[in-house]
């Protein structure tokens, strides 16, 4: 390990409060959106306890209206939502690209601070009489008839919106003017693509919402009318709104996975990906085309007719781009030199996942079947499989990848192989069961249930169990590994991309020299400095247990 | 972050940080427009649905304190496009006297706000606040001009939020221009903070005629 580093370069609780150093800040939003994580599965953790019998055996049926929407507002806004950029871009894209830091490092740390008071508002409203609108706010109940601290909770979300603008902003900008010499467009890594993408939708899609919520806290506060119909308002003009966001905003949940994926994939194959140009271009088509099929949320409403025709087939659209990514994938492994490393167990399980989830959701936007499906457990398991099969499997996947970067050190590797099919099993077994549940006719945010469908509630709380173990054996052993973890060494994999070519830890500056890119993006053969025979046998990572 | 003379450290050369900041100012100027496209979609959906109610809410604000602050605001845009030329051919006093006088012109931009915003609330037209369109008017024709009067409040509102917001970034460039720290070679931030008054300005220009003009000719 190199002797300073940018976790040694200097001491004290200051030096990290007040850091602009890119590294340092995704380390600060990597410690507060496990707490959300944590604050999100504790939720999640009653939702299904009480779930396990017909009539709900925990709380009251109040009170589980408040357990699902303080999941959901904890999950998607504060942990889904930064977790991938936040942390994990934060960290890589000025690295990634050759740049010292981002385009505009005060702002990043702003970023942060902006997110922990939208989250200190949040969790006052989840500690003083709780959030029970459910977590898309619809109005009128949110702005009007809910009795639960609803205002704290609207405003929370509207100023963590902001810390999303100013990243995405950040990001756009430091990808345009901060690439290293040689680094062009098409040798970008597609993470950074990936990055990109999600840029685009948070600059265009959060403030939408940001203006939407703050009008229903209005609304709620001085009694104003916008959504509601009794004061002439509309309230599915709402839901538009809120939608015009909240669809795009699954993409920002899902794209900086896939890119993940992309760089995991090439890594483990020893082979260049298929088709970079085409995964890189997917990206960008999923966010431009993710902002024109939000009204597929609004079927049952009663839109015309031909507003639905026409947004059941943009969202037939958008998969072509996600399908895209699968084929080339898919198509990287193909007489690739493979090894099951663990960012590999979690990409290969992405890739089924989200297969699982992507086709599902086509189950969704087809108008007919989602008459039927509409509000039931299939829409719940649909967007678990995308929003935790896809998500938080690239999160937790790109965390190990990168770990030895982060931290200089290795995890152990066959605890965490235990782990990563520990969460594989337990995620199917929780969330499988809901599609059929789903498909059955059990409503969402029902506190109780008929009895014939409790062999399959049991077993996916049986399975949420498993999921929980499986969470928290890597927060055990990677923070175990931080100290007692085996040095990595700047390249442990080997990757070919600019990150793995400073040591582990990098220093504050990232590199001693900014460096000049000569080679095109995922290139084994023509890598002698990587030390691998790529038309032999590749060489371990470390010794194959 | 440190920096040497006017360069901070992430970048390489004092070109690239002035792109790099022209970019930003842009972008921030794009979320800001979806940001007050939340409001216009509202006010054109309500509008549309109400479109006789709106006009008649429309003509109680007074169109001339509006056509005034109208001129006053295009003119501050004025004064803020000669300090930015000012400040690229170096004319420091010019620079100076240009920026207090967009200061000036904003303040009074909001003075006259201020005194239509007392109008307001002296008619009982503050929504949420004992509102009351007319003496006798009926609870549809009350609900209906108070979703006005939520518009006409949020967006000037937020419009002036905007303006402060500028009038305080216009102090900090005088008290910088003071000390002669724009040059032709480094005047980015005269220039960035000239792109921000120009959009909120251009804002009004779209407001002006959406809640004066309805229906007056």
């Amino acid at each position: 390990m190199p002797r300073e580093h940018y976790l040694n370069a200097t001491y004290g609780i200051r030096s990290w409060l007040l850091t602009t150093d890119h590294k340092r800040i995704a380390l600060l939003y990597l410690a507060s959106v496990t707490f959300f994580f944590f604050v999100g599965g504790a939720f999640a953790t009653m939702i299904r306890i009480h779930l396990l019998s017909p009539k709900g055996l925990l709380v009251t049926p109040e009170t589980y209206n408040k357990l699902f929407t303080m999941h959901g507002v904890a999950m998607i806004f504060f942990f889904l939502i930064p977790s991938i950029p936040a942390v994990l871009g934060n960290f890589l894209l000025p690295i990634m690209i050759g740049a010292k830091d981002l385009a505009f490092p005060k702002i990043n740390l702003l970023s942060w601070y902006i997110y922990l008071i939208g989250g200190c508002f949040v969790l006052y409203s989840f500690s003083t009489g709780g959030l029970d609108t459910g977590w898309t706010f619809y109005t009128p109940l949110s702005s009007v008839y809910s009795n639960s601290a609803v205002t704290p909770a609207v405003l929370g979300v509207f100023i963590n919106g902001f810390s999303s603008i100013l990243t995405g902003l950040n990001f756009i900008v430091t990808v345009h003017t901060m690439r290293a010499p040689g680094m062009t467009w098409f040798r970008l890594p597609l993470f950074v693509w990936a990055q990109y993408a999600t840029s685009i939708i948070f600059i265009l899609g959060t403030p939408v919402i940001a203006i939407t919520l703050l009008l229903a806290g209005m609304e709620r506060m001085f009694h104003l009318g916008f959504f509601n119909p009794a004061l002439g308002g509309d309230p599915i003009l709402f839901q538009h709104l809120f939608w015009f966001y909240s669809h795009p905003a699954v993409y920002i949940m899902i794209l900086p996975a896939m890119g993940v994926v992309s760089e995991i994939i090439p890594t483990f194959a020893r082979k260049p990906i298929f088709g970079y140009s085409f995964i890189a271009g997917s990206s960008i088509a999923i966010a431009v085309i993710g902002f024109f099929v939000w009204a597929h949320h609004m079927f049952v409403t009663g839109e015309s007719t031909y507003a639905a025709l026409t947004f059941s087939l943009l969202s037939y659209l958008v998969a072509i781009p996600s399908a895209v990514k699968v084929f080339n994938w898919t198509s990287t492994l193909y007489k690739g030199s493979i090894s099951y490393d663990t960012p590999m167990l979690y990409a290969l399980g992405f890739i089924g996942l989200f297969l699982i989830g992507g086709l599902t959701g086509l189950f969704l936007a087809c108008l007919g079947l989602d008459i039927h499906l509409h509000d039931t457990y299939f829409v719940i398991a649909h967007f678990h499989y995308i929003m935790v099969g896809g998500a938080v499997m690239g999160y937790v996947g790109g965390l190990h990848y990168w770990w030895p970067k982060i931290t200089g050190k290795l995890y152990p590797e066959f605890l965490a192989r235990i782990a990563a099919i520990t969460l594989f099993l337990g995620f199917n077994l929780t969330f499988f069961p809901q599609f059929i549940l789903g498909y059955l006719g059990m409503p969402r945010r029902y506190a109780s249930y008929p009895p014939e469908f409790q062999v399959l509630n049991v077993m996916s709380t049986a399975g949420a169990s498993i999921l929980a173990l499986g969470y928290l054996l890597p927060m055990i052993y990677l923070t175990w590994s931080m100290r007692y973890g085996e040095v990595a060494g700047p390249n442990p994999w080997p990757g070919t991309g600019l990150e793995w070519r400073t040591p582990s830890p990098p220093p504050t500056e990232n590199f001693e020299v900014t460096p000049e890119v000569t080679w095109e993006p995922y290139d084994y053969e023509n890598r002698p400095d990587l030390g691998l025979d790529v038309k032999g046998a590749p060489a371990l990572a470390h010794g194959d247990d | 972050m440190h920096r040497t003379g006017e360069l901070y450290e992430q970048y390489r050369t004092l070109e690239q940080q002035r792109e790099t900041a022209s970019l930003g100012m842009w972008i921030f100027l794009s979320t800001e427009v979806l940001f007050f496209g939340g409001l216009f979609m509202t006010y054109t959906l309500n509008r549309s649905t109400y479109p006789a109610i709106f006009s008649e809410a429309s003509k109680t604000i007074k169109l001339s304190w509006g056509a005034i602050n109208t001129v006053v605001l295009i003119g501050s845009s004025l004064t803020m496009a000669m300090s930015v030329w000012a400040s690229q051919v170096g004319k420091r006093k010019l620079l100076t006297f240009m920026l207090i006088a967009t200061l000036v012109l904003g303040c009074l931009f909001l003075g006259i706000k201020s005194i239509e915003y007392h109008d307001k609330y002296v008619e009982h037209h503050i929504p949420g606040w004992n509102f009351q369109f007319e003496p006798g008017a009926d609870a549809a024709t009350n609900a209906h001009t108070q979703l006005f009067f939520s518009l006409y409040f949020g967006m000037t509102g937020l419009h002036a939020l905007h303006m402060i917001v500028g009038a305080g970034l216009l102090l900090w460039l005088i008290k910088e221009s003071l000390r002669g720290r724009f040059t032709p070679e480094y005047n980015t931030p005269v220039e960035n903070i000239g792109l921000y008054w120009h959009f909120v300005d251009i804002v009004w220009i779209f407001l002006f005629p959406l809640l004066y003009l309805i229906d007056r000719h």
